[in-house]
């Protein structure tokens, strides 16, 4: 007969190694990206696959020679910063007026931007293809900026809508008897109050631009091309260099790997408008 | 001093000295001004093109053949509806939304209360692990799938199978749209678990402990407490996996490309085939009108349902 505590071990201990083996399970992909970008070509496409080989950096030393890797981290660089850059400024204002002067219409606009989120891109690639075309801006990094901020533009307002709700009015109000101007009210007041939840808005934002692969497909070519596009450049069936796919792969993914495990918490309430936190 | 001096002159005279009842009231003045830019922008971000497709879809226009857009009414449409690949992606959309919705919400209920059943070792970092997916980019992760798991000869499915002395399956040519809603679905699998793990986590423990000092076992706990508490989150789950699993395209572009014939071809990818490859931008813009009016009614009924689950916090 166990005792009550030698069960609860043994619970813990059973429920340990089953969420071990599933997590294992679900990250082995990505374990076996970074192990194939350590290994040479030949011990990449090796059959059975190898597990244990020579590591070598060679595939990370000659990136920039092979795939010219930083062009399209740039791109991807000042895409996903420039989006981000300019959603924040048009949220931002958008977020403090539903938050701090909310009228009747507030909650029926923050629906309808939501709703402009299940607009699929498809139904309008023709004609946002045929503009860019028409204004000389296919393959260019300004028409993905412009794009991304748009699709972004309702996760950002609101995140950081939730964020403004969570601030005491009475701040606010206080420094308006002081006699702030609306400007010194936001600068001053609301953006360090709201310092942390802005950061997660702005992460969360360089995530999903970093990440998003239709328009980047569609719109680009090389000049303006992210790494999303580099990546499926090598789908081609001349392109079975799976170490060099790997090492470009994993460092491409590396940095939003990151801010993702830092900011899980907070892209909770981002991903979810704010009903999960 | 200095401060005040420097203040007064730029405070509005309306706001010298205000009335007690006006103190009180919001500002209504900015809010407008705030709040268009965002509005006017989405609204012409919505409204340009799709007025633009609407009235693609009713001219002959192929871009290969400029000079021509006669009017033609609705043939378009017809064209597109009885394409040869409309049915299949229409299917294929389905199958894909539907399957991958019921992995990850089922999934992510069980693993998610897996993680929360025990402090045991480690537990950070299976939470980091299991996550991990949802970040890497569309590109990549089609691309680690077909070459280093699925691929017939060198893939960690084919050692897998031959090590069990069976034949290795080639799972992109014969199972392609299988293959692809496994892909999807260890993408969104994370999506899922990150926002239950988060709800989970708010549950009230001592609630749950009352409820086993009643007597409950951890399945009634589950059934009675855990679900009720989820049915936010999961709504939250289905309704922004929709919206994004509407639209895959980069895991098919980078995969099957549709193929073998229509077997993994979606509307998304349909559309795309139709617009930028073969350059009939009549027939794309009527199917991308039939795509809009299937994400709406798509949104129709998520909002009927979950609508209410997100606004009325607020």
């Amino acid at each position: 007969m166990l005792t009550l505590k030698q069960s609860r071990r043994l619970n813990t201990l059973v429920v340990g190694l089953f969420a071990w083996a599933v997590a294992l399970l679900l990250f082995f992909p990505i374990f076996w990206m970074l192990l194939t970008s350590l290994k040479t070509e030949i011990d990449a496409f090796a059959t059975p696959p190898q597990f244990i080989f020579t590591p070598t950096l060679e595939n990370y030393l000659h990136i920039q020679d092979r795939s010219g890797y930083f062009k399209y981290a740039w791109n991807s660089v000042t895409i996903s910063f420039g989006a981000t850059a300019l959603g924040m400024l048009i949220a931002i204002p958008a977020a403090y007026s539903m938050a701090f002067c909310e009228t009747k219409r507030t909650k029926g606009t923050l629906l309808w931007m939501l709703s402009t989120k299940m607009l699929p891109p498809v139904g309008v690639l023709v004609p946002i293809y045929l503009l860019a075309k028409q204004f000389g801006l296919l393959d260019s990094r300004a028409v993905l900026i412009i794009i991304y901020t748009l699709i972004n533009l309702p996760i950002l307002v609101w995140m950081i809508y939730t964020y403004f709700k969570d601030i005491p009015r009475d701040i606010l109000e206080a420094a308006r008897m002081d006699g702030a101007t609306l400007l010194q009210e936001m600068l001053r007041v609301l953006l360090p109050i709201s310092k942390g939840g802005l950061a997660s808005t702005m992460l969360l934002s360089l995530i999903l631009c970093w990440n998003e692969a239709f328009w980047s497909l569609n719109l680009t070519s090389s000049n303006a091309a992210p790494l999303t596009a580099l990546i499926a450049s090598y789908s081609s069936p001349e392109g079975l260099f799976w170490a060099k796919l790997s090492a470009v792969s994993t460092l491409a993914c590396a940095p939003i790997l990151i801010f993702g495990w830092i900011s899980q918490k907070q892209l909770v309430r981002g991903l979810s408008f704010g009903a999960v936190k | 001093m200095a401060t005040t001096t420097t203040a007064l002159p730029k405070a509005p005279a309306s706001n010298a000295s205000p009335q007690p009842a006006e103190r009180r009231r919001p500002r209504l003045a900015p809010s407008w001004f705030l709040v268009s830019p965002s509005v006017v922008l989405l609204l012409l971000w919505m409204l340009v093109p799709l007025a633009m497709t609407l009235y693609f879809s009713l001219v002959r226009y192929n871009l290969l053949y400029p000079g021509e857009k006669d009017f033609v009414g609705l043939e378009n449409f017809h064209y597109f509806l009885t394409d040869a690949g409309f049915i299949p992606g229409m299917t294929n959309t389905l199958i894909l939304v539907g399957s991958v919705l019921l992995i990850s919400v089922v999934l992510g209920v069980l693993i998610s209360a897996l993680l929360e059943a025990a402090d045991f070792a480690g537990r950070g970092i299976v939470r980091v692990l299991l996550i991990s997916p949802f970040f890497i980019m569309p590109t990549v992760s089609a691309l680690v799938w077909k070459n280093l798991i699925y691929h017939p000869v060198s893939g960690i499915l084919a050692a897998v199978w031959k090590f069990f002395g069976t034949q290795p399956v080639d799972w992109l040519a014969q199972h392609p749209l299988a293959s692809i809603v496994i892909i999807v679905s260890w993408q969104w699998l994370p999506f899922a678990i990150l926002i239950l793990m988060t709800a989970m986590q708010s549950l009230d423990q001592e609630q749950k402990e009352a409820a086993r000092l009643d007597g409950a076992g951890p399945i009634a706990i589950f059934w009675h407490l855990t679900l009720p508490h989820l049915a936010r989150p999961i709504a939250v789950v289905v309704m922004i996996e929709t919206i994004f699993l509407l639209s895959v395209f980069a895991e098919i572009f980078t995969t099957t490309s549709g193929g073998p014939g229509y077997a993994s071809t979606n509307l998304a990818y349909l559309i795309y085939n139709q617009a930028l490859l073969q350059f009939d931008v009549g027939m794309a813009s009527a199917g991308g009108l039939i795509a809009v009016v299937i994400a709406n009614i798509a949104a129709i009924i998520l909002v009927r349902m979950l609508g209410k689950n997100l606004t009325e916090k607020y």
